[in-house]
């Protein structure tokens, strides 16, 4: 009964210290900065803003706005090298593997992300919500993934399952130390063992 | 007026000083004869050599805001690359950030959000650490001899600095992490916003929130004013121009960690997440590009690094991998630092190939090309640590080995 005593107190005590502020350094921000700098949506679609696009407006959008670097229907140019945004589908396996947004990224949300944030290259943060979810639209339609009147917004956007969504495998982040030595240590999701035995010349 | 004499004063003595210098004649050749000039004033912020021309190596794309330069690392000497020399790797261009108005926010699933100005941040406990950061697409699995001759484009996608900030983990425990969060999702003031989600079991181990390099402010080019360091992972999640910190459940699959920096494996799934920089070494002298002088002594010389902590050993083959010798290191060998090694060499004026091959502490030996080529795939692009060798030719001319 002491000892369970003597362990809630630690429990207790060690919680209070670890979450009060040790230094009262800083303050508090406000609901306006934080909401002004969290931008990013969850692959599960919370925290995508209200908007809306379809890929038939999106068109419109990404001829005047985007074509320039990614080709007028995604096949891309000569730089900068990635701006290809189609084909690619089934290729992953092959020598030759061409990773599009429709052929490997694994969510819908990150496209949205990426466009919002980071495009047009030269001129990124000048696009509307709206032309947001319409060139994601435009995107996934030129990749046979969604209709050219689909509508797009917060609530539709995360229900869209990319055709690699399931091609990833995470379990390294922590476990598997690479190939080499790797003996016994569970956390690789591949199929076939990835066991490399070196052989010292030493 | 005080400060007049005290000028004079100082003028006084430097003039009687260098007439100490020029009166001060050693013996020598004809060079040390007669009136010498006086060499430069003193000044503010000191620069190389004219001398000296090591430079990073840029890329021969058009866009230049996006891509990545590459360190000399066979003009290097020891272990530190100087910040004018750290390679580079952008993707939406330098920002300039006035440190006055920069902020670092920490929000999400934590009990206090908090905003910090550099100021506040420079008030907290500090810690510097000597680490690496070397860009997963470092000696990238399709650079052959045409695309990467010399190991600057090779393997210089890796720099070592002393980094100096506050540890992550005592911010975090500011803002009071609450119970649920696993990962962190950081993000730059770049442009773009350059982000990744990194799992917060390593932010509570040694990740610094950086805001020194080399006993100086971070170079713009490397974050300026703020950025994360992360030792021994791979350096797309070292977030530069760090503005915010968002506690969360889940990692967020940004597109710095689906569709970039992700390894393609043969049955087309990729790894995900693979942050940690494995074992690796290269030999710098002789690399490709260069040319022996002739035969005769030289000292083999290169780099070694592991991301899971120190070098234990370099071993050097100068027969194409029949027989390996123990190089030495240099200390001290600090963990997810840069070592270097080094190697006395008689070149016998005969073709031959050299190469190193790294173990760290944990027992991993760096594996050949061939080995992980065979386990991988050829489409696994980044994270490419094996052993590079070179060819030195009858001549003396060194070049790459075509895999």
């Amino acid at each position: 009964m002491c000892r369970l005593k003597l362990a809630l107190a630690y429990i207790l005590c060690t919680t209070l210290f670890a979450q009060s502020p040790k230094y009262g350094l800083g303050r508090t921000p406000t609901p306006e900065e934080v909401h002004a700098m969290d931008i990013t949506p969850a692959p599960d679609g919370t925290g995508l803003p209200e908007g809306r696009g379809t890929a038939l407006e999106g068109r419109e959008v990404y001829s005047r706005r985007c074509a320039r670097c990614h080709g007028p229907k995604g096949e891309g140019g000569d730089e900068p090298k990635q701006a290809k945004l189609v084909g690619g589908r089934g290729s992953l396996k092959t020598a030759k593997p061409l990773k599009t947004a429709g052929s490997y990224w694994p969510y819908a949300t990150t496209i949205w992300d990426y466009v919002n944030r980071a495009m047009p290259l030269d001129h990124p943060g000048t696009l509307t919500h709206n032309q947001v979810y319409a060139l994601t639209a435009w995107i996934l339609q030129m990749n046979g993934i969604a209709g050219e009147n689909d509508v797009l917004d917060a609530k539709t956007l995360p229900l869209i399952k990319m055709p690699n969504r399931d091609g990833f495998c995470a379990g390294r982040q922590a476990g598997c130390r690479n190939e080499a030595n790797c003996e016994g240590e569970e956390g690789g999701c591949e199929e076939r063992p990835l066991i490399l035995k070196h052989i010292s010349n030493r | 007026m005080a400060g007049r004499s005290t000028r004079r004063r100082f003028l006084e003595a430097t003039g009687a000083f260098s007439a100490v210098l020029t009166g001060c004649k050693r013996s020598g050749g004809p060079d040390d004869e007669g009136p010498r000039r006086i060499g430069k004033p003193l000044s503010a912020y000191g620069g190389r050599s004219a001398f000296e021309k090591s430079a990073r190596a840029l890329p021969t794309t058009k866009i230049l805001e996006v891509g990545s330069s590459y360190t000399p690392l066979a003009e290097l000497v020891g272990t530190i690359t100087p910040s004018s020399l750290h390679y580079e790797r952008h993707h939406s261009g330098v920002p300039v950030i006035d440190p006055i108005e920069h902020r670092l926010l920490i929000h999400g699933m934590v009990d206090r959000p908090l905003i910090f100005t550099m100021a506040e941040l420079r008030r907290f406990p500090s810690v510097s650490r000597i680490c690496f950061i070397e860009c997963a697409g470092n000696t990238h699995l399709s650079y052959g001899p045409h695309e990467a001759p010399t190991v600057q484009v090779s393997h210089g996608l890796v720099s070592c600095s002393e980094w100096s900030g506050v540890r992550l983990s005592l911010l975090l425990s500011e803002a009071g992490v609450q119970p649920g969060a696993k990962w962190i999702l950081a993000e730059g003031a770049d442009a773009c916003k350059m982000q990744r989600s990194i799992p917060l079991e390593k932010a509570m181990d040694d990740i610094i929130v950086a805001y020194g390099q080399n006993g100086e402010a971070l170079r713009p080019e490397q974050g300026y004013p703020l950025r994360l360091v992360i030792p021994g992972w791979e350096g797309n999640s070292n977030v530069k121009w760090l503005r915010r910190l968002k506690l969360v459940d889940q990692p967020y699959m940004t597109r710095d960690e689906t569709s970039k920096y992700t390894d393609s494996m043969p049955d087309g799934t990729a790894r995900q997440f693979t942050f940690v920089m494995e074992a690796k070494s290269v030999v710098t002298f002789p690399s490709g590009g260069q040319k022996l002088a002739g035969v005769g002594s030289y000292e083999i010389t290169g780099l070694a690094w592991s991301g899971r902590g120190r070098i234990e050993r370099v071993e050097v083959s100068i027969d194409g991998g029949a027989t390996w010798l123990e190089a030495s290191l240099s200390e001290p060998r600090l963990p997810a630092a840069l070592t270097r090694f080094r190697l006395p060499w008689r070149w016998d004026g005969r073709e031959t190939t050299v190469q190193s091959r790294a173990t760290d502490e944990s027992g991993y030996v760096q594996p050949t090309h061939e080995a992980l080529i065979a386990v991988r795939g050829a489409n696994y692009e980044y994270h490419n640590n094996g052993i590079r060798p070179w060819k030195v030719m009858a001549d003396g001319s060194v070049t790459d080995v075509p895999a």
